[in-house]
């Protein structure tokens, strides 16, 4: 089993520094100051590393974006997992928080960063208080701080905690935040790579992205890019949930397919049930019907699926359940989270949440199924950020993969309430 | 009157230090936080002393912390629990695990016992997914949650 980002995350005390650095932590920044700078970005690059916050952008492409020399830049690593299902950066932060941090000098190094700040959600209060410790001994071991191994480069690495807000997910809405306003989004162009933190140039990457880095220096991106697919590198933790046996996050080769995950490393479906509908990337993602579960876990396959690989969070639904009921609750998140900045998903997540609830609740009528795929139609691409696209999915995919369920429910709340 | 810990005022100093002198409006949330922790909520009182160490109008204050769903407005009991509620812990059973909690706190969701013990709010998604059902009790969460489990959790609290 290849094994890069949870090779020793159950080992003891691995979140102290004297027990990473006997795992060979740190080894990483003695390679990469005897390199360039824009050699690292090149070595990403080369890598084939994409994104894993759930957009799968290209991370070296990322870091080379960066506007040419203007300074100061910041890093920003985006700590604020909220989405529901996904629970893999809170594993690393509470477990191998150091990882993240040579992940950060490394990020900070190639893209000439001297500040850094890790925005982490504001429920990880706990998380951050690891983090924060692990700061400290990064500081005293010389690892941050002024002229790092004496290489000539200073890097201060800061927490800052949000406040309950998944939009602060978002890149632009995080930096709103980080500078002390609402987390609403911000209009791009330009990206944060041009005008972000404090206007100035800024990377934001998510907390398994970074966790990456230190492997890519250590054993050189060719060893990191003949893992996986073509287009589709390397490894990827998935928080599996719902309804396995073994529920839990699993790091693993891209490319493998969904029922190896499901069934060999989850252990099946519960009470030996039948699997019903998955949904791959996260609750931002289309759900799948389960003759799909041969589907390679990777970001191409998954789209051509009609879904997509998100933030790597594989919730499973077994043939008790009525996805109306699952697509309801998915859309009362997204109306709660919606920030309220722009009107389609303001008024369509709650026009949404009201029509489904009126279908669960034995108000509905058939003809509201046809409303619903009008909403998402009016929603699809038209909101200002992706947080509407993302309370389209499950809407939009579970009539479309399971219509029969709405019929169904329709006629037996109808015969129930004698409508 | 607000005022903060002379312990707050400590972290208050290492808070402003991590933002550039000319971004301290940065410090807002984490300042905003610190207050919540101290006071268990965040009252207009304090929204105005934070303004002016910010050099920020309380209705910009308020417009900011009116944002988050983690501050509240009113005090809260001892121990603020949040259930969680969506889809995995849904999948696996949460509704009748919060009707549970709710019931032998003999309150309603959104409330706070009389003895301003506990206060009970769903969560929508804490980040624990492969952990579910679970809630989060002040900093920490519980998961794997059960009948009888949420019974001895919340008899082990003083």
């Amino acid at each position: 089993m290849t094994q890069i980002l949870f090779k020793n995350i159950n080992k003891k005390n691995l979140h102290t520094i004297e027990v990473y650095e006997k795992q060979g932590g740190y080894n990483s920044l003695k390679k990469a100051f005897a390199r360039e700078p824009e050699e690292i970005v090149e070595m990403v690059k080369a890598s084939g590393l994409r994104g894993r916050g759930g957009a799968g952008f290209p991370t070296g492409l990322k870091w080379s974006f960066l506007a040419k020399d203007v300074f100061p830049r910041y890093l920003c690593c985006n700590a604020d997992e909220s989405e529901p299902g996904t629970c893999k950066d809170r594993e690393l932060l509470e477990k191998n928080p150091h990882l993240l941090i040579e992940g950060m000098i490394l990020c900070s190094y190639a893209c000439r960063i001297e500040t850094a700040y890790n925005y982490l959600r504001g429920e990880f209060y706990d998380l951050c208080e690891i983090f924060e410790k692990a700061l400290e001994e990064a500081y005293a071991k010389g690892y941050l701080g002024k002229n790092i191994l004496g290489s000539g480069f200073n890097l201060d690495i800061h927490t800052h905690l949000g406040a309950g807000a998944y939009i602060c997910g978002e890149e632009s809405a995080l930096l709103n935040s980080l500078e002390g306003g609402r987390g609403e989004p911000r209009m791009k162009p330009p990206f944060p790579a041009v005008q972000g933190l404090y206007a100035k140039p800024t990377v934001i990457n998510n907390v398994e992205t970074l966790c990456v880095v230190p492997h890519i220096v250590n054993e050189g991106p060719e060893a990191y890019a003949a893992i996986g697919t073509e287009k589709s590198k390397g490894t990827k933790l998935v928080s599996v949930s719902g309804h396995v046996k073994k529920p839990g996050n699993y790091e693993v080769v891209m490319g493998t397919p969904t029922r190896e995950i499901i069934y060999e490393m989850a252990g099946g479906i519960r009470d030996d049930n039948q699997l019903k509908a998955f949904i791959p990337g996260g609750s931002s993602v289309p759900m799948l019907p389960a003759d799909l579960v041969d589907t390679p876990y990777d970001y191409e396959s998954l789209q051509a699926a009609g879904t997509m690989l998100g933030s790597g969070a594989l919730i499973v639904i077994d043939h008790t359940v009525n996805v109306v009921e699952s697509a309801l609750r998915l859309t009362s998140f997204y109306m709660h989270e919606s920030c309220g900045k722009c009107t389609p998903c303001r008024e369509g997540t709650r026009w949404m949440w009201q029509i489904l609830n009126q279908i669960q609740t034995g108000q509905g009528r058939p003809e509201q199924v046809e409303k619903l795929v009008d909403i998402c139609d009016n929603m699809s691409f038209k909101c200002f950020c992706p947080l509407g696209d993302a309370a389209v999915a499950p809407v939009a995919s579970s009539i479309q993969r399971f219509r029969e369920d709405y019929e169904e429910l329709l006629e037996k709340m109808a015969a129930k309430t004698g409508a | 009157m607000f005022e903060f810990s002379k312990e707050a005022e400590e972290k208050i100093e290492k808070i402003l230090a991590k933002y550039p002198p000319e971004h301290k409006r940065s410090a807002l949330l984490p300042l905003l936080t610190l207050t919540q922790r101290q006071e268990k909520y965040i009252s207009p009182d304090a929204m105005r002393e934070i303004g002016r160490r910010l050099d920020l109008s309380p209705a910009y204050v308020q417009s900011v912390c009116s944002f988050y769903t983690m501050y509240s407005f009113q005090p809260v009991g001892k121990y603020m629990i949040l259930f969680c509620v969506n889809i995995s812990c849904q999948l696996n059973g949460c509704d009748a695990l919060l009707e549970h909690t709710a019931k032998k706190l003999n309150i309603k969701v959104g409330e706070t016992t009389s003895d301003k013990k506990f206060t009970l709010h769903r969560e929508e998604c804490l980040a624990a997914c492969a952990g579910a059902p679970m809630m989060r009790i002040n900093d920490t969460f519980y998961e794997n949650l059960t009948p009888k489990k949420i019974d001895q959790i919340l008899d082990s609290l003083d």
